[in-house]
């Protein structure tokens, strides 16, 4: 076997003192850390084992465990980090690709936190939204160019199909097989719950959820998993799978020891079989084609349902955002290289493609200088964390935004970004029916309702402060915006003045 | 009545109930202090299957077998609640075999012991429910 270059990244710290040997650490870790030395009466831990999920340390009752970076380290070097060596280590001897979940936790520049909001102070009053009404809801969906009436002057109604959201809040594609039953059914009835959409991914709508359809978006992508007329009818929207911020470029696999029961019939794919979504739509080589498939599918629903294409931020984002603008599609949902996933080349998770920030700033620009913003509606993701984001969001031109890394959260994700291995601990990511159970979605979609309506409040209150009564007034109003730290190049791009100015 | 229910569907087997049973009748502020190298013995016992696991206490019947059985007046109905006079208990678990779900066990003197509903102890409600990490122990009316 050789030697072992690797040394574990995290410490299991136990206080001794604390632990009463209940062993709950030791059913619950799938990863299988921690054991009873039945001998010397203690619990032991092999920190090699250890993802970091945080499963151990929130359920011991006596908070006996807690989980260390480990200090032990190379010798210093600013080019070579432990991290570089250590991938080094991995690769020469697997010989395969790295692999990650989860978003990019790199140290790129995080344009959020370097815009800030405006308030009103003197000379335009601040609106106070408990008092006061106070409008989140948006409506997604191409806008019409003019307004028609008939011949006594009544409107007539010229809408094309559209959504109608409580909040500019939907939660982004995840699919049944990448997360579990249990996930699923939690954003689904969340999403009831308040008014808004989830989206089912590229895992097809199983049976049980087609109740929800009505707050549901289903994915058609480039592995067409489950996808069937009722499939599209089921929904309250389509969206069409280009690109995921976590990976531009490339395609997906689920392999095929996931592909077991349920998740087997709702992909419509054999029992044990690779489910591989190839990098491009075959389908797909331009803005033609892509207008093509938006059409088909419309055609298929008889034009009442809104067509999503959704891309990855890539260099060009503006221009393909400008063709995807033209091509009949009603939305436009933009990904940013924060965005998370259950598996992807750690090269490219970490290295391709753009600031979800500056991707929405051109993008709303190009297709207002080109006069076509209203064909569209712009959602975008890629790490929205927090209500203050998605005011930015907002402000930068966006319609509503995707959460995704969020939601999952709020339903006990702890980041542990182990998603490939299949072993979820909190019962997310997996498809194991004894840690899929542990996500009881009585509980799960409760949080989810708690944070989206704790974000909607939020929300309300930063407008009110801002003096604005309506989302619709802050959709890219970006002198709301300025910003910190920014170099000219940067607040060009984003469209906003510097604070100060 | 409220009474202590049990899902099954989302019992993880986790056996936290237990011990936050045990700390519960140990009327101790800390829970370390109250169960570091102690056996414990909880009155909600966990039933561990194949891929099925459910914790099991007292139901609080309407009409309780146990306390019919009792031939010392031990066992009582107080509010609904069955609970157990532990001086007037005298060891001869004719309750333990009168109850169709095994839920009283013998303690640690002798006698026998049962879930109160934490209404005798410290906690005053049921710390089972609280300990429960996936809401499968409830505290409710059905």
């Amino acid at each position: 076997m050789g030697i072992n270059f690797l040394y574990p990244e995290y410490e299991v710290i136990r206080n001794m003192d604390k632990c009463i040997n209940c062993r709950v650490c030791e059913r619950q870790c799938a990863n299988e850390v921690h054991t009873y030395d039945e001998e010397r009466k203690i619990m032991c831990s092999d920190d090699a084992l250890c993802v970091n999920c945080h499963r151990c340390v929130s359920l011991c009752p006596t908070r006996a465990l807690k989980i260390v970076k480990s200090d032990h380290t190379f010798k210093e070097n600013a080019n070579w980090s432990n991290r570089a060596i250590t991938e080094i280590y991995k690769q020469s001897e697997s010989g395969g690709v790295l692999l990650s979940s989860m978003g990019n936790p790199k140290d790129y520049p995080v344009y959020f936190d370097k815009i800030l909001i405006n308030a009103s102070q003197v000379t335009n009053p601040s609106i106070d939204p408990l008092r006061e009404p106070m409008e989140t809801k948006v409506f997604l969906g191409s806008k019409p160019k003019k307004i028609e009436r008939d011949k006594d002057g009544n409107l007539i109604n010229n809408l094309s199909a559209g959504i109608e959201l409580a909040m500019p809040i939907m939660f982004s594609a995840m699919s049944y097989g990448s997360i579990s039953y249990n996930a699923h059914e939690s954003l689904a009835r969340a999403a009831k719950e308040v008014g808004i959409l989830y989206n089912t991914g590229e895992g097809g709508l199983h049976k049980d959820f087609y109740q929800y359809g009505s707050n549901t978006i289903v994915q058609v992508a480039s592995g067409r998993f489950g996808v069937h007329k009722d499939y599209l009818e089921a929904g309250a929207a389509i969206e069409i799978k280009m690109g995921q911020g976590a990976k531009p470029g490339i395609g997906g696999h689920l392999p095929g020891a996931k592909i077991v029961g349920d998740i087997s019939k709702t992909r419509m794919v054999p029992k044990g079989s690779d489910a591989i979504s190839p990098a491009p739509h075959h389908d797909i080589y331009s803005i033609e084609d892509l207008r093509q498939l938006v059409y088909s599918l419309k055609e298929a629903t008889d034009y009442k349902k809104p067509v999503i294409v959704k891309i990855a931020a890539v260099h060009n984002v503006a221009a393909i955002a400008s063709g995807i603008a033209r091509s009949g599609a009603d939305i436009i949902a933009i990904d940013g290289f924060r965005g998370g996933t259950g598996a992807a080349p750690t090269r490219i998770r970490d290295n391709v493609g753009i600031p979800i920030e500056l991707a929405l700033a051109s993008v709303d620009q190009r297709l207002r200088d080109e006069g076509i913003r209203d064909n569209v509606s712009i959602v975008i993701g890629g790490s929205i964390r927090n209500s203050g984001d998605i005011i930015k969001a907002v402000a930068l031109g966006a319609d509503a935004v995707y959460i995704g890394t969020a939601a999952l959260i709020a339903l006990g994700c702890h980041l542990c970004r182990s998603c490939h291995t299949g072993k979820c601990n909190w019962g997310i990511a997996t498809q194991r029916p004894e840690l899929v159970k542990r996500l009881n979605p009585n509980v799960g979609y409760k949080r989810l309702v708690n944070l989206v309506r704790a974000w909607n409040h939020e929300i309300k209150e930063m407008m009110g402060g801002m003096g604005i009564n309506s989302i619709e007034s802050l959709k890219g109003n970006r002198l709301m915006l300025r910003g910190v730290g920014l170099n000219e190049k940067e607040l060009q791009i984003l469209g906003i003045k510097h604070a100060g100015e | 009545m409220k009474r202590v229910y049990v899902n099954e569907e989302w019992c993880l087997g986790c056996h936290l109930c237990e011990y936050y049973c045990a700390f519960a009748n140990s009327n101790e502020k800390d829970m370390a202090k109250a169960l570091k190298n102690v056996i414990i013995h909880p009155r909600i016992q966990l039933e561990e299957g194949d891929n099925i696991n459910f914790a099991v206490s007292c139901r609080h019947c309407d009409d309780p077998l146990c306390v019919k059985g009792c031939i010392t007046g031990a066992l009582s109905i107080n509010d609904g609640v069955i609970t157990a006079d532990t001086n007037k208990c005298i060891g001869c678990y004719t309750c333990i075999l009168c109850c169709p779900y095994g839920a009283i066990s013998p303690g640690e003197h002798g006698v026998i012991q049962k879930c109160e509903l934490c209404t005798t102890n410290i906690k005053g409600s049921p710390h089972c429910v609280v300990g429960c990490p996936n809401s499968a122990i409830v505290f409710e009316e059905r």
